[in-house]
């Protein structure tokens, strides 16, 4: 049963990812770690990043230390209120615990963590060890709820089922399975949407929400930057669901789009063209004139704003060759961002990206644009080099593959501390570039030692 | 005398505990051209990665087989062997050091068998090393004890080598210090592992390499069967020791760690004794300044309380240090048990977590553990000085350096200002 489900996310219609490769099977989801080569996080990761951010949960990973002792609070996900999901709980298996069953030992740790941190629920990510062993972590997780009559939600991500993809998709699938549709919302506006994929990295989400606010708009349910609990719980109750960003959650918004009737639509909140884009894609879809009016005074009056703090990084940036390394969807939101800011992006990668997200990107880019379709450091390395590119934009595993090869380098992955997103992160995004760029170090380091300069 | 608490929770909270293959990684990144690579989902290797990454603010070479729910079941040999293949061509390693885990383990897989089938043309040091027992420390034990077991080779005595076995504890900084010291006392030093090369943080002119960049050469390692001495740094270095003292019957000195001014005579006495020569400059005038840091700073660490969370090897030697220079213990906290934590000069030592050392810290003046304290330091309103592994916000943790009369100079002025900050902000 478990194996159908993976395989049924792993097809997941609404993703394109799954579309237009004839009769192949599909390639990126379903593809398996490579012994040697592989580079990524695993499902358990993935599943933390989507679920984690839910504030006022208790996150329990139930596995040896590997799981939890090498990877809590390390997230950069933000909270305005509580920060329990900070804190990091295992039930830390030892080799007695796996010979005689690790199961007595979790529904002791959900009992002392329901007791004494009273969470607004528990989240239990079942890692490879008890998955391989067969402990029923789904009953223990039943029992552990009727006896403290506190939602205990299984995750089964366990680490060697796949890629951090699937572990989002399989968090998702928690989420639909046990926690959206159990609860009554509070008062419901005109217009109400949920944020899908949307993890409030540095606080990002927070320079999007006031946008809503000033629409009229109540969001309802982010899922998971900054959320409660609870909001999840009736989130089938909203108008729309935005799915940002991300592939990765097209599962619930589909899901939900089956149950409940909620129409999704996908959107980016990176860079002014697709920021605006998003919020016109709303009001169309709502369609309300006052709404509609609303948006582009919005528009108009960000745009103008921008225009004027942007001026001077602008004429810094302009014309610089940019080579980005990211995954999916975000090589080509971050390309529009990066565009609209005067810089001309020379390369980016396709790894992870859909037959559509590549036609999007052949649009961007033109006829010159490099198209990286894989590898490691080392082509990567090439790459630069041979567009001549001024610096390269990746998530933080290559950060020293370009610093250490003297090329500016700028973070743009969930570990970063800076949030780019809306109007207020184009600023960011755009000073953080023109710093990493103009950095007088650079002339610095590439000078020889006086020992490497032959005297006259 | 202090006595070795366990609680018995079911849960860790806010865990100290790291895994053994992060710590057995750590080791091998101290042999020149190596390449770590854990036998497990890809998830171990880029997990352990990340924490080597933010750590030490270097491209961390580390591999994964790569195992997937079947491969797990069916035997993961052939995982072993194709990850063989891409690395030798691709990385083009010296070395490489292999480290099963929790999943590998479970499975109960012959990773020993394996490796006796396949024909490798560059060494594969096999560390058994599952998360499910141990923490980092104890990982790198086994990784070191494996090196020793495998690569040096016997020979003609030479009085004048030393192969110092440097514990997990030992930053890339303090490496640098020790080789040094050796050295400048008339010795030979190989280090096993030597990280002073390898992370220390340098900008190579060869720009991105797939292995470590630096350290002990397998070359050196083998040679150092000839050394007629060991000095062991860490109690943590101990089986190795042994294993080294019944293999080629040379003897061994265990140091506890060479940070405060008696263990760093400790370490002068064994060098003056083992080489003979005079003591070299800069040693006496950095002891003489040692002397006058102590003096400055006793007024600030004589009577805090203070409270630590560091793995057993870091602890004992800082629980000493503090206790020498006056400072009390409120609370020592320990990932996993060593013998050494029952002889602190503390009443207890409790074997836990964060969570622990928050519950026993209130009220003290001052916490040492690593970044991962940071909330907890905030939560109680009081001062952390950051220790140990994983330090994420801070800089400068490859070139740090604790150890000898220098060493422990910096660390009485690193302690005394971050006193003094919390009480004159």
């Amino acid at each position: 049963m478990y194996q159908a489900r993976v395989n049924q996310l792993l097809t997941e219609p609404a993703c394109n990812h799954n579309h237009h490769h004839g009769g192949k099977k599909n390639r990126s989801c379903s593809q398996q770690a490579k012994p040697g080569t592989a580079q990524g996080g695993c499902a358990f990761d993935g599943a933390s990043i989507t679920l984690v951010p839910i504030a006022d949960a208790a996150h329990l990973v139930h596995g040896p230390i590997a799981c939890a002792g090498n990877s809590w609070g390390s997230r950069g996900s933000l909270s305005s209120g509580p920060q329990l999901f900070k804190t990091g709980f295992t039930t830390d298996l030892s080799e007695q615990d796996i010979i005689f069953g690790g199961e007595k030992r979790l529904f002791a740790a959900i009992q002392t963590i329901a007791t004494t941190y009273r969470p607004a629920a528990i989240f239990v990510y079942c890692t490879c060890v008890p998955a391989l062993t067969g402990e029923d972590v789904e009953a223990v997780c039943k029992a552990a709820r009727e006896k403290f009559q506190l939602p205990v939600i299984p995750v089964m991500a366990p680490g060697f089922v796949g890629g951090k993809n699937l572990g989002n998709r399989l968090a998702g699938e928690a989420l639909l399975d046990y926690v959206i549709g159990t609860g009554t919302p509070p008062a419901l506006g005109q217009y109400v949407i949920n944020l899908i994929g949307e993890y409030n990295i540095a606080g990002e989400l927070w320079d999007v929400l006031p946008l809503f606010e000033r629409l009229g708009i109540q969001v309802l349910a982010k899922m998971t930057g900054d959320a409660r609990y609870e909001e999840i719980t009736y989130a089938h109750h909203a108008h729309l669901n935005l799915v940002i960003c991300a592939k990765a959650l097209l599962n619930v918004a589909r899901k939900m789009q089956e149950r409940y009737g909620i129409p999704y639509i996908e959107c980016s909140f990176y860079g002014l063209r697709d920021m605006n884009a998003c919020l016109r894609q709303m009001a169309q879809h709502f369609q309300d004139p006052e709404l509609t009016a609303r948006v582009e005074a919005l528009i108009a009056q960000e745009t103008a704003q921008l225009a004027q703090e942007l001026a001077p990084y602008r004429a810094r940036l302009q014309g610089k060759r940019v080579v980005l390394y990211t995954g999916g969807v975000k090589s080509w939101s971050v390309i529009s961002a990066l565009q609209d800011l005067g810089m001309e992006v020379v390369a980016t990668s396709t790894k992870k990206s859909t037959a559509e997200d590549k036609a999007r990107i052949k649009e961007l880019l033109g006829e010159q644009g490099v198209l990286i379709e894989g590898g490691g450091p080392e082509e990567l390395l090439a790459v630069i080099r041979r567009t001549r590119a001024d610096m390269l934009i990746a998530g933080g595993r290559n950060q020293y593959t370009a610093l250490k090869a003297g090329i500016p380098f700028l973070d743009i992955n969930q570990e970063r501390h800076l949030a780019y997103a809306g109007y207020r992160g184009m600023v960011t995004l755009a000073r953080e570039l023109t710093q990493a760029l103009d950095s007088p170090i650079w002339a610095q380091i590439r000078q020889p030692a006086p020992w490497e300069v032959a005297y006259e | 005398m202090s006595k070795v608490v366990t609680t018995n929770k079911p849960v860790a909270v806010n865990p100290l505990k790291l895994s053994q293959p992060l710590g057995a990684a750590l080791a091998f990144l101290g042999i020149k051209g190596a390449l770590p690579l854990f036998h497990g989902s890809q998830g171990c290797t880029a997990f352990a990665k990340v924490m080597l990454v933010r750590h030490f603010r270097e491209a961390i070479p580390l591999a994964t087989t790569a195992l997937t729910e079947i491969a797990t079941i069916l035997g993961g040999a052939d995982n072993i062997q194709q990850s063989l293949q891409v690395l030798l061509t691709k990385a083009k390693p010296e070395l490489i050091g292999l480290c099963s885990t929790a999943l590998s383990e479970t499975r109960g897989e012959d990773v020993a068998g394996i490796l006796r089938t396949l024909d490798c043309p560059v060494p594969i040091v096999y560390a058994n090393t599952p998360d499910f027992y141990g923490s980092l420390a104890d990982g790198y034990s086994r990784a070191v004890k494996a090196i020793v077991a495998s690569l040096p080779e016997a020979g003609p005595l030479d009085r004048t080598q030393v192969t110092v076995l440097v514990g997990s504890d030992i930053t890339p900084g303090e490496a640098a210090d020790l080789k040094r010291w050796v050295l400048d006392f008339g010795l030979t030093p190989i280090l096993i592992p030597d990280l002073s090369g390898s992370l220390d943080g340098h900008l190579a002119p060869g720009g991105y390499q797939g292995v470590s960049t630096g350290g002990t050469t397998v070359a050196q390692l083998r040679q150092a069967g000839r050394s007629a001495w060991v000095l062991a740094i860490g109690e943590t270095m101990r089986p190795a020791a042994e294993l080294w003292q019944q293999r080629f019957q040379v003897p061994y000195t265990l140091l506890p760690g060479v940070t405060g001014l008696a263990a760093s005579d400790r370490l002068s006495q064994c060098l003056l004794a083992w080489g003979g020569g005079p003591v070299p400059e800069p040693y006496p005038s950095q002891r003489r300044q040692l002397l006058d840091a102590m003096l400055d700073t006793h007024f600030y660490l004589g009577h805090k309380r203070v409270a630590l969370a560091l793995e057993p090897d870091l602890l004992s030697v800082m629980v000493h240090f503090l206790v020498s220079m006056g400072a009390e213990i409120q609370a020592a906290i320990a990932p996993t048990p060593s013998p050494q934590l029952a002889d602190l000069p503390c009443d207890t030592v409790t074997i836990g977590d964060l969570a622990d050392l928050e519950a026993q810290a209130v009220g003290s003046d001052l916490l040492i553990t690593n970044s991962r304290g940071a909330a907890i330091a905030q939560r109680l309103g009081i001062p952390l000085f950051r220790l140990g592994f994983p330090i994420f916000d801070r800089l400068g943790n490859g070139l740090r350096s604790y150890v000898g009369y220098r060493g422990t100079t910096q660390l009485l002025f690193d302690l005394g200002n971050v006193l003094l900050a919390a009480h004159h902000p």
